[in-house]
């Protein structure tokens, strides 16, 4: 931690050209006076933006370690050049005491590639019926912020009122899976056009957009913040988009993979592409784009969900709902945003770094790239084009919908506090 | 023409090749006339019933089929209905294909696992969908078409201008959807008719008028299909009750008597007498569902045939041998 040195011809995320010096592990000089005597490293013009930060990943740990460890997730993490990672709470056990995120917090560090931060459950079980021991949990040595029961929706409206209403007490925040239960039992598949034709149980729009309704109504009455989880739908668009208007405390994430495929995809019947939420038409695409390039949606969240092969090679009723996503994400946005020409590159690189930062929390760790912060960064080569290979992850599993697409976008390294954890595309921790 | 590799919907049809089907079928049930119930033609394959949900109608007319082109018959029965229970549908197939199947047919509770079945690589030979789930039941769609089409068409031609109807549980009825498709497909007029909570959403861009009343137009129609209504909708709140679902809905001696002359009514069965059908109307002339459960043997014989052996043309050729 004590070697210093200078990034020379870094392209920032603005455009310009830069330097970088970074001392023991902290930024120390942005720009062209920045210190000379020091070992320089040539980016060529390559881009550096700060560490992303993946406010919902599925790590499995502990419980379902055939798809997903802390060790494997945060090597898939630091591959697609994330800085910091949440860590959804529906593992086995479920994390809704403060022995489960501890646990999971230590893991993190002891891989130490990246930061792991865990979410805790809002209810006991993530059962929905009893708040879990949320201050306990935000008290612990895992610091928790961020609570969810993602994967299931807090459908309740009482107890999501008072979960909103107890983590104001540390200024927290509750992340919501949006998914109205009895409106989407069974399903499998956005329901539509597809789904009819197809004879798959369809997860209509309205499940979403209703719970995303009355949730930020709640928000709004107690005074709290509140998280949406993967928004997938254009009504969810216009009601946060409304709700912020109105100036209440919502903020919204959506994923790379809903942001470029549609629930065409499902008549293939191959389950890679069951997702939950899922994937839905053209016009949601569209208005998800919209709702990122004019601020609606904050921030891009992987929602990073492994599974072992055998919950994909098989029906689609029988299949799991989830697709991996860490390694491909900056790609995919940058495909889905940038070149479609909806999102400048700054506020894309923003959407993936200080502004999940700020919602989870970790302002003081991921402030970007500022002098004083620590050198949590990576170097991106946009111009290269690469094809994702399911066979070639870091993760355990390999539910990727993308493979054999060919994207633009490679992060080559990535600085961690000052270290480097991956060079020119080889992890070195 | 090209006659598809496997067939799993409606959609891997032409009307040109749904139509070269309807006719072999109607050469195979010309040649059964004669006396000749079984044809050399696929002797030494092996056909494969694959059936992971119960239907024992229809397993005995895809055996019956089979064995009268003289294919080996294996019946294979899977009891597992998921991952986690009994043995997933790969390692049947793996299991199938080791042991040399050359189609097979199969009926799932999953909507998509025969085209899963065919297109992840674990067997080799055709597959046929024998009913999947709520997808599609292009069998049962070919039987009706071919059996509207002998009382209607005189087993010539297409069914231009053919007014029908198919009434009932549309939203969750594999057998409606391949006979929207089809019987539009060979130039009816499809008409759907049910209550609202039994349509499916975005029904409106398929090929078929909708109407939520029977009676309104009930003496246009040259065909009637009923559909079969499972009680647990009924519990799902689909419709409050099988007394109004019969009175709204269901064929029986009023409307019998109101159908146009030479009208017919079809049901893919097993028929809950006095819901969807009353035993008036199941037995009366009009009836043809008894025809449909011989025809589907013909039909059956037609797709074994075509999907294993090639052209149609084959076939007159044959039997003279």
């Amino acid at each position: 931690m004590t070697r210093t040195f200078k990034l020379v011809n870094a392209r920032l995320a603005t455009g310009e050209k830069s330097s970088i010096t970074v001392e023991a592990g902290v930024i120390t000089s942005i720009g062209e006076n920045a210190k000379s005597d020091v070992t320089e490293i040539d980016l060529k013009g390559k881009l550096v933006t700060p560490s992303f930060v993946d406010l919902h990943t599925h790590l499995r740990e502990p419980g379902k370690e055939n798809a997903e460890t802390v060790a494997s997730g945060t090597r898939a993490a630091v591959r697609g050049g994330f800085g910091a990672i949440y860590a959804m709470p529906n593992t086995n056990p479920v994390a809704d005491t403060a022995g489960v995120v501890e646990q999971v917090h230590s893991l993190g560090l002891e891989e130490g590639r990246c930061d792991v931060i865990p979410i805790g459950a809002v209810t006991r079980g993530q059962e929905g019926k009893q708040l879990a021991e949320i201050l306990a949990m935000a008290h612990s040595r895992a610091g928790v912020r961020v609570f969810s029961d993602d994967g299931n929706c807090v459908s309740d409206p009482l107890l999501m009122r008072r979960a909103l209403e107890y983590v104001k007490i540390f200024d927290g925040v509750i992340a919501q899976h949006a998914q109205d239960p009895e409106l989407t039992k069974d399903a499998q598949m956005n329901e539509g056009i597809i789904s009819s034709r197809l004879g798959l149980k369809g997860w209509p729009a309205v499940a979403e957009e209703a719970i995303i309704a009355r949730d930020v109504l709640l928000a709004d009455h107690v005074g709290s913040k509140l998280h949406i989880c993967h928004l997938s739908t254009a009504g969810s668009v216009e009601i946060v988009r409304w709700a912020k208007a109105r100036g209440i405390h919502v903020t919204a994430e959506v994923t790379p993979h809903h942001l470029l495929l549609t629930d065409e995809l499902a008549s293939t019947f191959d389950p890679i592409y069951k997702v939950n939420p899922p994937l839905r038409t053209e016009r949601d695409v569209h208005a998800l784009r919209d709702g990122v390039a004019d601020g609606t949606i904050d921030i891009i969240a992987t929602d990073h969900a492994p599974h072992p092969l055998e919950s994909k090679e098989c029906e689609w009723p029988a299949a799991a709902f989830g697709m991996i996503g860490l390694e491909s994400a900056f790609a995919i946005a940058y495909r889905a945003l940038v070149k479609s020409g909806s999102l400048s590159l700054q506020s894309l690189v923003a959407a993936m770094t200080t502004k999940p930062a700020v919602i989870g929390s970790l302002s003081d760790r991921m402030s970007g790239l500022t002098v004083g912060a620590p050198a949590s960064l990576n170097v991106i080569d946009l111009e290269k084009e690469w094809v994702i290979d399911r066979d070639r992850v870091e993760s355990k599993s390999s539910n990727t919908p993308f493979h054999g697409l060919q994207v633009e976008g490679a992060v080559e390294s990535v600085l961690f506090r000052g270290e480097w954890v991956m060079r020119d595309g080889a992890i070195l921790r | 023409m090209k006659f598809p590799r496997h067939l799993l919907s409606i959609g891997d049809l032409s009307r040109e090749s749904a139509t070269a089907l309807l006719d072999t079928a109607a050469e195979l049930a010309r040649i059964s006339d004669g006396q000749i119930k079984k044809l050399p033609t696929l002797r030494g394959r092996t056909v494969v019933n694959l059936f992971f949900e119960d239907s024992t109608r229809t397993r005995i007319s895809f055996e019956t089929a089979a064995k009268r082109l003289s294919a080996d018959v294996i019946n294979f029965v899977a009891k597992g209905s998921s991952v986690s229970k009994g043995e997933s549908l790969k390692d049947t197939a793996l299991t199938l294909q080791a042991m040399g199947a050359d189609a097979v047919i199969i009926r799932h509770h999953a909507s998509g696992a025969p085209q899963r079945l065919a297109d992840a690589g674990w067997i080799a030979g055709p597959v046929i969908n024998a009913g999947d789930g709520t997808h599609e039941h292009p069998t049962q769609a070919l039987l009706d078409a071919f059996t509207i089409r002998h009382h209607l068409a005189k087993d010539r031609g297409t069914l231009d201008g053919l007014e029908i109807a198919i009434v009932g549980d549309i939203l969750h009825s594999r057998v409606a959807r391949s006979n929207i498709f089809l019987l539009s497909m060979l130039g009816a007029k499809v008409t759907v008719i049910a209550p609202a909570t039994l349509l499916p959403v975005g029904i409106e861009s398929w090929p078929c008028s909708i109407s939520y009343d029977l009676d309104d137009s009930i003496e246009k129609f040259d065909a009637i299909m009923a559909l079969r209504i499972q009680r647990e909708r009924m519990e799902q709140a689909f419709f409050p009750s099988e007394r109004e679902y019969s009175r709204h809905y269901g064929l029986n001696g009023d409307r019998l008597s109101r159908l146009k002359s030479g009208a017919i009514l079809l049901h893919p069965g097993p028929m809950n007498r006095g819901v969807e059908i009353d035993a008036k109307s199941a037995d009366s002339v009009r009836s043809v569902i008894v025809d449909q459960v011989t025809n589907g043997v013909f039909v059956r014989m037609a797709v074994l045939y075509l999907l294993l052996s090639g052209s149609p043309a084959n076939l007159a050729e044959e039997v003279k041998g």
